[in-house]
C-alpha cells in the first residue's frame, strides 16, 4: 500500500471526479462525500510520502511500471515532499468549508462542482508529484481550465474576468510548453532527471537559454508575477468564495513551486543565478511587485480585492526570496510556499464565512463584525497577523529568512520592500479591524452596552477555519523543525 | 555563572494565558469572572517569587521551548534585572486588578471581559520580555505586548480611542517592524547570535563605527515603547484608555518594557565595553537628556491630569535610560533600580487620578481646586508619591535617584547632573501646585464641598498599598536593590 501512495495521490481524485460527476445526475448528495473521501485519501498519501521522504530520501515511482525516460516518473523529494501535504490539505480543509456555501449559492450545480474542485486538485497534485516536463504541462493545463470553470461560478463579472484569466493563462501555458520543447529539441528528454543530466555541456547555447527564459514567462504568468499580475484580483474576487478559497491559497503557490523545481532540478542555481545574471533585475521586479502589490491592495474598499493584491504581493515574496540566489533566500521561498498557501486559505476562509453570513465583502458590510461573529474574526486576526509578520505566526519566519537572504545578497532594496509590505499591511488589516471593531460608532462615549446579536458561521466552516488559524502558530513554532528536517536538504549541498 | 534548567520562567509567562478561557466562560458572573484573573496574578506572582532566591544566589534560570535556528530560540534566561522587572509588574497587577473592579465597575464599563483577557495577555508577554534570554524572544513578547494592548486603548470604541489606537500603532508597531526587525537581522547577520551576552554580541564583529551607530538608534527609537523623543507621542494619545490601563501598562508594565529592551540593548547586545570605546553611550544620554528636559517642560503646561502624568513618565523612563547610559556602575543601578521605584510611585498617581474620575468625573486640575477636602486619603497618597516621583525622602524615589547622581559624577559627567538636578526642579513645579491647591485654597475657590466622599474602596485601598510601598523602598530598598547591583556587577565584572 504505502508503494503506491505516489499513484494513489493523483489517481483517486481523477476517478473519484468521474464517480462525482456520474453522482451528480443519481443523488446530488453523494458529490460532496464522494470528493472528501477521494481527497481524504489524497490527504493521507501525500502525509504518508512526507514521511517516507524523510526516513528514506527521495523517492522514485514509475507510473504503470514503464522506465523512465519512456514511461512517466514520479519523483517525491524533500521539496515536493513538503508542497504535496500543504496542497491536499489546503484543498481538503477548503472542501470541507465549501459544503454550506455551495448549498446556499449554487445547490444544483454540486455534481459540477465538485467534478471541477476534484479535478483541479487532481491537477495541481500532479504538477507537483511529476518528474516529467511534459507530463507537468498536461497537468497544468488540467489544473487550468478546471480553475477556469470554477472561478467563473460567481458574480456577474465572474464570468469577463475569468475569460481574461483564461487569456493570459492560456498564453502562459504556451509559453512553457514552448520551452519545454526548446529543452526537448537540444536534449531528446522531457524527463527532468534526465534532461538535467543532458544540459550541462550545452549551457552556452542560445536554444537552452531560449527554452529557460521562456518558460520562466510562462510560469510567471502563471503565477501573476508583476507585470503579468492584472489578471488575478478580478478573477479571484468575482468567483465564488469555495472556489477562491482553493485556487487563491494554491494555484500561485504551486507555480512557484514549478518555478523553484525549474531552477533547481531541471536547470542549475549555477546557471541560473551566476551564468544567466539577470537575477539582479528579477528581485528589482519582485521589489516592485511587492510594492505595487501593496500600494494597490490600499486602494482597494473590499476585503476580498484587497486580499487578492495581497496575494500579488506575496508572489513577489517568494520570486524575490528565490531569486536572492542564496540560501537563506531560497529557504524563505519555500518556507513561505507552506506559510503563504496557509495563511491565504485562513483569510480567504474567513472571506466566506463572511459572505455567507453577511452576503458581502465590501469594507461597509464589515461594520460591528467583532460582535456578530467573534470566532470568525479571531480567526482573521490571527491570519492577518501571520501575513503582516508577527511571531510567532508562520509569516514571520519566512520573512526572516528572506530579509536575511536579502542581507547576505546586499540586495537591500528587497529588505525595504519587504519591511514596507509588512508595514502596509499592518495598515490594511487595522483598518478593517477598525471598522469591525468601532463601526457603527456608539452615540454615549461608547459606555452604553450593545447587545450584540451573534450571527456565527456553521461549523463546518468554523473548524476548517481554525484548524488552517492553529495551523499557522505551529507551523510557526516548528519552523526549526521544517528547515532543519526537511528545507536544508531542498537546496543543493555547497550552495551558499 | 551557574545555570539552571526548569520550566518555571515558561510557566510564569503561561499562567495568565491559561485562564482566559475561563474568564470568558464565566463572563456572566462578574465575581467569579474577577476571581480568574486575582487567581492568575497571584500564581503569576508566587511563581515569580519562588525563583527569587535562586536568583539571589547568584544562579540564572533557563529554558529553551524551541529553537529555531542557530542562536536564535524562544528562550526564557532569569536574571537579576529580569526578575527585578517581574517582580514589580507581577505584583502590582494583583493591585491593579483589584483597582481595576473598583474603575470598571464604578463607571459601569462595557466589555468588561474583553478588558479582563487582554490585560492577562499583556501581563503574559510582559513577564516574557522579562525573561527573555535572546533579542527574537524580546521582539516576540515586544509585538505581542504592542497588539494585546490595542484594544485596552481603545477601549471605549469612540472615534478618539480609534484616532488614538492608529496612533500608538503608528509609532509602536510600526518603528518595531521598520526599525528594531531590520536592525535584529543585521545583528544576526554579524554575530550570527541574537543571545544576550555579558560582553555584548557586537563586540568583536566586523562592524564600522557607522553602521553600530545607526544599528544603536535603530534599536533606541526602534523601541518606542519607552517613549524617547520624538517617539513619544503615543503615549500622551494612549491615555484615553481606561485608568487602570494607563496605571499598569503605560506607567509599568508597556512603557518599562521599553526601557528594559533598551537595557538589553546596551548591556546584551552592545556590551558596555563596545559603548564606552566607540563613545555610543553618551550619543544616547544626550537623546535621553533632552528627553527628560523636554518632556518635563511639557508637563508643565498641562492641565490634563492623566496627560501631565503621561509626560513626566516620558521623562522619568529617560532617567532609566540615561542612567544606564552612562556605563557607570552607580549609574546603572540607579537606572535599573529606578524601573522600580518609579512604578510604584507612578502607578499610585494613576491610581489617584483614576480615583479622582470614578468619584468626581474630573479629569483637568483646574477643576480639582479644594479636592483635598473630599478626597483627603486620595490626595494624601498622591502627595507621596509626586514626593517620590521628585526623588525626596521619604520615599523611594530617592534613593534610585541618589544613585543616578553618583552615577554622573562616577562617569564624571557634571552636565547630566545638572540635567538630573534641574528636572527633580521642574517635576517639583508641576506636582506640588496640584496638592498645594487641593488641600490649601482658600475657602471660597474649592469646588468641592467640605464632606469626605472618596471613591470606592476598591480604588482606594490599592492607592494607598502603593503609597505605603514607595515609602518602605527608602527604609527597606531590597530586593530591587540587590537585585541591581548583581546585575551591574555581572555586567561590569567588579
Amino acid at each position: 500500500m504505502n508503494e503506491q501512495y505516489p499513484a494513489l495521490l493523483v489517481v483517486v481524485p481523477l476517478l473519484s471526479a468521474l464517480a462525482i460527476s456520474v453522482a451528480g445526475w443519481v443523488n446530488k448528495r453523494l458529490c460532496f462525500p464522494i470528493a472528501v473521501a477521494a481527497l481524504g485519501v489524497s490527504a493521507w498519501s501525500s502525509v504518508g510520502l512526507l514521511f517516507r521522504v524523510l526516513n528514506e530520501g527521495a523517492i522514485v515511482y514509475k507510473l504503470g511500471g514503464w522506465l523512465p525516460p519512456m514511461g512517466i516518473a514520479y519523483y517525491i523529494d524533500y521539496l515536493n515532499g513538503l508542497v504535496l501535504p500543504v496542497v491536499s490539505i489546503v484543498a481538503l480543509l477548503n472542501l470541507i468549508s465549501s459544503k454550506k456555501i455551495v448549498e446556499q449559492q449554487f445547490p444544483d450545480k454540486a455534481g459540477p462542482f465538485y467534478t471541477l474542485y476534484v479535478l483541479m486538485v487532481t491537477g495541481l497534485l500532479g504538477i507537483v508529484v511529476t518528474g516529467d516536463a511534459f507530463n507537468l504541462y498536461v497537468l497544468l493545463e488540467i489544473a487550468s481550465l478546471t480553475g477556469y470553470g470554477l472561478l467563473a461560478m460567481g458574480e456577474e463579472r465572474a464570468p469577463l474576468a475569468t475569460l481574461n484569466y483564461l487569456y493570459m493563462g492560456t498564453i502562459g501555458a504556451c509559453f512553457y510548453l514552448l520551452g519545454i520543447g526548446y529543452l526537448y529539441i537540444v536534449t531528446g528528454s522531457l524527463n527532468m532527471v534526465d534532461i538535467a543530466r543532458l544540459l550541462p555541456p550545452l549551457y552556452q547555447s542560445k536554444a537552452v537559454l531560449a527554452a529557460f527564459i521562456i518558460c520562466m514567462v510562462g510560469v510567471w504568468l502563471k503565477m501573476a508575477f508583476f507585470p503579468l499580475h492584472a489578471w488575478l484580483p478580478n478573477a479571484y474576487t468575482y468567483a465564488n468564495s469555495a472556489s477562491s478559497g482553493l485556487i487563491a491559497p494554491l494555484m500561485t503557490k504551486v507555480m512557484v513551486y514549478v518555478m523553484i523545481r525549474l531552477i533547481l532540478t531541471v536547470f542549475t542555481p549555477a546557471f541560473v543565478f551566476s551564468t544567466l545574471a539577470v537575477s539582479h533585475y528579477i528581485v528589482w521586479l519582485a521589489c516592485i511587485a511587492i510594492v505595487i502589490g501593496a500600494v494597490l491592495a490600499l486602494k482597494e474598499r473590499n476585503l476580498k480585492k484587497m486580499l487578492t493584491y495581497i496575494v500579488v504581493a506575496e508572489v513577489g515574496y517568494m520570486v524575490g526570496g528565490a531569486w536572492l540566489g542564496n540560501r537563506a533566500g531560497l529557504t524563505g521561498a519555500v518556507l513561505h510556499i507552506v506559510n503563504d498557501a496557509l495563511m491565504t486559505l485562513c483569510v480567504f476562509l474567513v472571506v466566506g464565512n463572511i459572505v455567507y453570513k453577511v452576503k458581502g465583502y465590501a469594507f461597509a458590510d464589515l461594520k460591528g463584525l467583532f460582535s456578530k461573529m467573534p470566532f470568525t474574526m479571531g480567526a482573521f486576526v490571527i491570519g492577518a497577523l501571520s501575513i503582516i509578520g508577527v511571531p510567532p505566526t508562520c509569516g514571520f519566519f519566512s520573512k526572516w529568512y528572506l530579509i536575511l537572504g536579502a542581507i547576505q545578497a546586499h540586495q537591500y532594496g528587497f529588505m525595504v520592500a519587504l519591511l514596507f509590505s509588512s508595514l502596509i499591511n499592518v495598515v490594511l488589516f487595522f483598518r478593517v479591524f477598525e471598522i469591525g471593531f468601532y463601526e457603527p460608532f456608539s452615540d454615549h462615549e461608547g459606555h452604553e452596552h450593545h447587545p450584540a446579536v451573534m450571527a456565527e458561521a456553521p461549523l463546518t466552516m468554523l473548524v476548517p477555519l481554525y484548524v488552517v488559524a492553529i495551523s499557522l502558530i505551529l507551523v510557526g513554532l516548528y519552523t526549526g523543525d521544517i528547515v532543519n528536517h526537511i528545507v536544508q536538504f531542498v537546496i543543493p549541498k555547497g550552495f551558499m | 555563572m551557574e545555570t539552571i534548567t526548569s520550566i518555571r520562567p515558561l510557566l510564569a509567562v503561561l499562567v495568565s494565558l491559561l485562564i482566559i478561557p475561563l474568564v470568558v466562560v464565566s463572563s456572566r458572573s462578574p465575581n467569579v469572572r474577577e476571581s480568574w484573573t486575582f487567581v492568575a496574578a497571584v500564581a503569576k506572582f508566587l511563581i515569580v517569587l519562588s525563583m527569587l532566591p535562586v536568583i539571589l544566589k547568584g544562579t540564572e534560570i533557563v529554558y529553551t521551548v524551541v529553537q529555531f535556528m542557530p542562536g536564535a530560540a524562544i528562550k526564557f534566561r532569569v536574571d537579576a534585572l529580569g526578575m527585578l522587572f517581574a517582580l514589580v509588574s507581577s505584583s502590582l497587577w494583583i493591585i491593579t486588578s483589584a483597582y481595576s473592579i473598583g474603575y470598571m465597575r464604578g463607571l459601569k464599563e462595557h466589555g468588561q471581559t474583553r478588558y479582563f483577557c487582554f490585560f492577562a495577555i499583556c501581563l503574559s508577554a510582559t513577564i516574557g520580555a522579562a525573561f527573555s534570554a535572546n533579542l527574537l524572544t524580546l521582539y516576540l513578547f515586544y509585538e505581542i505586548l504592542s497588539l494585546a494592548t490595542y484594544p485596552l486603548v481603545t477601549h471605549h470604541q469612540d472615534l478618539e480611542a480609534r484616532s488614538s489606537g492608529r496612533k500608538y500603532l503608528l509609532y509602536v508597531v510600526g518603528a518595531s517592524i521598520g526599525l528594531v526587525l531590520p536592525a535584529m537581522l543585521i545583528c544576526y547577520n554579524l554575530a550570527g547570535t541574537l543571545e544576550f551576552s555579558k560582553n555584548g554580541i557586537l563586540a568583536g564583529t566586523a562592524a564600522s563605527p557607522s553602521l553600530l551607530f545607526i544599528l544603536l538608534f535603530m534599536f533606541v527609537f526602534g523601541f518606542a515603547k519607552s517613549a524617547i523623543m520624538p517617539m513619544h507621542s503615543w503615549l500622551p494619545a494612549a491615555m484615553v484608555a481606561p485608568t487602570p490601563v494607563s496605571a499598569l501598562l503605560h506607567a509599568v508594565a508597556v512603557v518599562k518594557v521599553g526601557v528594559f529592551s533598551i537595557i538589553r540593548i546596551l548591556t546584551g547586545v552592545f556590551g558596555i565595553q563596545l559603548l564606552s570605546s566607540s563613545h555610543l553611550g553618551i550619543a544616547v544620554c544626550c537623546v535621553a537628556a533632552f528627553t527628560i528636559l523636554v518632556g518635563s517642560f511639557i508637563a508643565l503646561s498641562q492641565d490634563g491630569l492623566k496627560r501631565l502624568l503621561a509626560f513626566s513618565t516620558i521623562a522619568q523612563l529617560s532617567y532609566i535610560v540615561l542612567g544606564v547610559a552612562l556605563l557607570s556602575p552607580k549609574g546603572m543601578t540607579g537606572g535599573m533600580l529606578h524601573i522600580a521605584m518609579h512604578a510604584f510611585g507612578k502607578i499610585t498617581l494613576f491610581f489617584c487620578a483614576g480615583a479622582i474620575f470614578v468619584a468626581t468625573g474630573k479629569k483637568n486640575i483646574s477643576e480639582m481646586i479644594g479636592i483635598g477636602r473630599r478626597m483627603p486619603v486620595t490626595m494624601a497618597a498622591f502627595f507621596i508619591a509626586s514626593l517620590s516621583i521628585i526623588g525626596v525622602p521619604p520615599c523611594g524615589g530617592f534613593i534610585s535617584k541618589w544613585y543616578l547622581a553618583l552615577g554622573t559624577l562616577q562617569a564624571h559627567q557634571i552636565g547630566f547632573l545638572v540635567v538630573l538636578l534641574f528636572s527633580s526642579l521642574l517635576n517639583a513645579a508641576y506636582f506640588i501646585p496640584i496638592t498645594y491647591k487641593a488641600f490649601f485654597c482658600r475657602p471660597e475657590d474649592a469646588m468641592f464641598e467640605n464632606k469626605v466622599q472618596e471613591a470606592p474602596a476598591f480604588c482606594v485601598v490599592p492607592l494607598v498599598i502603593t503609597a505605603t510601598i514607595s515609602v518602605i523602598l527608602l527604609f527597606y530598598p531590597q530586593p530591587f536593590l540587590r537585585l541591581a547591583r548583581m546585575m551591574v556587577q555581572s555586567i561590569t565584572g567588579a
